[in-house]
């Protein structure tokens, strides 16, 4: 697309914002629609130049702007948004469609009640029969609902844990803290008082679970490691590694809390994380072997390659025992 | 220069929602602010056509007609009931599983079109409260075969992909007539009838190379009524003959992979051999590859395949 066919779009959709949004400051104009303040002035300062035929006084857009604050008006011709393109729409109703598949994160009536209202705005743009979604039957919807509201509540969770390593179930204080699904399970990642660190539980092995009056009570970098949002502060005893994964190793990024995650173009991540001890570093990358690697520190990333040889070495002399 | 074209865009979408009479090309000339920059009438009419297509290709519905019978020049405009989103109004619920819904994507251009979406939402009155930021919900990478695969279903266009059958060395066109999309334990599926197979088949997007081709007409395939995708996927996924491995495990080590076994054996003092149940190779291969050293598939040779290329991917990676 030329740069005028990604501009019109967003000036077609800001118009009508910034009418329902009159006195905004510009800094909350940029946040909304993902550019720089400089952009935002740009834009408005190409709309007041635009209007009806004749571009007199009283046919072009009017702009007011209050120090930091800009409001729009005389602009009826566009004041609605333009209709949802099949992308977009699409792009709405698949998730939502997918969401009634993970039963207890969301109100499912209210989801239905979505679907149908979009269903009907987007004009035959979608439909959403095109996509199917068979519910998850594993885990119990009142352990999702009650680990979401518990999240959005910020109160400590009382876990009956099933731990298939070991065959035994324990029982923990768990702050939570986030929610991910990955490959059709749903994940709690949250500070595990048992062993005072972040831990992450597959939601279909909990056993029972009890929402105590404790509210969550952890530093707000622990928080920030676990929503994968934290800054790098380096502790001396822990390493920090670097993996790139491919999109069939995303997964790596939502299951272990990361100190950065950068995107990249085809769908993978680079992430950071910090590492408890080589060995679990190992593990980690043999696993995603072929669609993930350790980048840095050096030192690691030659030991993974190291392990992945003797790995080899099993299979170039079938029977031997090394 | 791309400002004054975006600016031009406007001013033409302005005139056109406006009119309510259809306006000829040179009319438009006239009126629309920009258009005096073209010297000729020929470098006019090309500036006029690539705009005309633009409006188009935004999904901006661009009507041509005349305003009456003795109008032989066509004229343009744009019907304000196509362009406009109707009135839409979210109860605080709805709002807030759209808000959680368009996070969920993994891919940038779906995850920037729910994103653009949502403004429009917004921007027609919409209220869309924040949410928790912990709650994280996420759908499998796609990449561009999602949506072409979607729209190939809406428009009832037959699709073509290359596909990767487990255990086939190399990926096969595909001539599918696509039913739906169907998600289905954190994966993506289409179900549709193979044309060349002549039967329903199921397919999952994560194998398919490269982008889905739409070929043919627009409204030549028509879900059967009777059609029930999620059930079809679901017998697909049960009728995926489970098959027995063979993996070696150093004495003592593997403790995950020992409690799935079907059947334990003695090798020797280091090494026991398990039996296992699988579906899917690659599956497999995911499961073994973190033990490492510790584990050694033994049968079958599409696993062992599987493993040994993905371990010597990783071995050669450069420094």
């Amino acid at each position: 697309m030329s740069g005028a066919t990604d501009h019109l779009p967003r000036l077609l959709a800001l118009v009508p914002w910034l009418l329902a949004h009159p006195d905004t400051p510009v800094a909350n104009v940029a946040r909304e629609f993902g550019i720089t303040e400089k952009q935002v002035r740009a834009d408005v300062n190409l709309l007041w130049m635009c209007g009806l035929p004749g571009y007199g006084p009283g046919d072009l857009m009017d702009v007011v702007w209050d120090e930091d604050r800009v409001t729009l008006s005389n602009a009826d011709t566009i004041a609605r948004p333009l209709r949802l393109t099949v992308d977009e729409a699409l792009a709405l109703v698949a998730a939502l469609r997918t969401l009634l598949g993970v039963p207890g994160l969301v109100d499912t009536a209210a989801v239905e009640h979505a679907l149908a209202k979009l269903e009907a705005a987007a004009g035959g743009a979608v439909d959403v029969a095109d996509v199917a979604v068979a519910p998850d039957t594993v885990t119990d919807p009142v352990v999702v609902s009650t680990v979401a509201d518990a999240i959005a509540a910020g109160r400590r969770l009382r876990l009956r844990y099933w731990v298939p390593a070991r065959d035994e179930a324990t029982e923990r204080d768990v702050d939570p803290l986030r929610m991910f699904t990955a490959d059709g399970a749903a994940y709690l990642v949250g500070w595990c008082h048992r062993v005072s660190d972040l831990r992450t539980f597959r939601l279909d092995r909990v056993l029972d679970l009890q929402r105590l009056d404790e509210a969550v009570d952890v530093p707000a970098d622990v928080r920030q490691r676990a929503l994968g949002t934290g800054t790098f502060t380096p502790a001396p005893e822990d390493r920090l590694v670097t993996l790139e994964l491919d999109p069939p190793a995303r997964w790596v990024a939502d299951y272990y809390p990361c100190e950065e995650i950068a995107e990249r173009e085809d769908g993978g991540v680079v992430v950071k994380l910090r590492a408890r001890d080589d060995a679990w570093v190992r593990r980690v990358a043999l696993g995603v072997a072929g669609y993930g690697r350790v980048t840095d520190p050096p030192e690691v990333a030659a030991d993974v390659r190291d392990a992945a040889s003797r790995a080899l070495a099993g299979y170039e002399h079938p029977g031997a025992k090394n | 220069m791309a400002a004054r074209r975006t600016e031009r865009l406007l001013n033409l979408v302005i005139c056109l929602l406006h009119t309510r009479s259809f306006l000829t090309a040179d009319r438009i000339r006239e009126l629309v602010a920009g258009y005096d920059e073209a010297p000729t009438d020929e470098a006019y009419k090309r500036m006029f056509e690539r705009d005309k297509e633009d409006l188009r290709d935004l999904g901006i519905p661009l009507e041509t007609g005349t305003n009456s019978a003795f109008d032989d020049e066509p004229g343009y405009r744009i019907a304000r009931r196509d362009y406009a989103l109707p009135e839409i109004t979210l109860e605080p619920a709805e709002a807030a599983a759209v808000g959680l819904a368009a996070r969920m994507w993994s891919s940038a251009s779906m995850g920037e079109a729910a994103t653009r979406a949502l403004r429009k939402l917004e921007a027609a009155g919409v209220e869309l409260t924040p949410l928790p930021e912990g709650l994280q919900p996420r759908l499998e990478v796609s990449g561009a075969a999602f949506p072409a695969l979607a729209e190939a279903v809406h428009d009832g266009r037959v699709v073509q992909f290359d596909y990767r059958t487990p255990g086939a060395a190399e990926p096969a066109r595909r001539t599918v007539e696509p039913w739906g999309v169907v998600w289905w334990h954190g994966r993506w599926y289409l179900v549709g009838h193979d044309r060349d197979r002549e039967a329903i088949r199921v397919f999952r997007l994560s194998r398919i190379d490269g982008d889905p081709v739409a070929v043919g007409a627009a409204g030549v395939v028509r879900r059967p009524d009777e059609v029930d995708l999620a059930t079809i996927v679901a017998a697909y996924d049960a009728a995926s003959p489970a098959s027995i491995a063979q993996v070696r495990v150093r004495t003592g080590r593997c403790l995950g992979l020992r409690k799935e076994a079907v059947n334990t054996s003695r090798v020797d003092d280091d090494w026991d051999r398990l039996e296992l149940t699988f579906h899917d190779a690659a599956r497999l291969a995911d499961e073994v590859l973190a033990y490492g050293a510790d584990a050694v598939v033994e049968e079958p040779g599409e696993a062992v395949a599987a493993v040994v290329s993905r371990l010597q991917a990783l071995a050669r990676v450069p420094v």
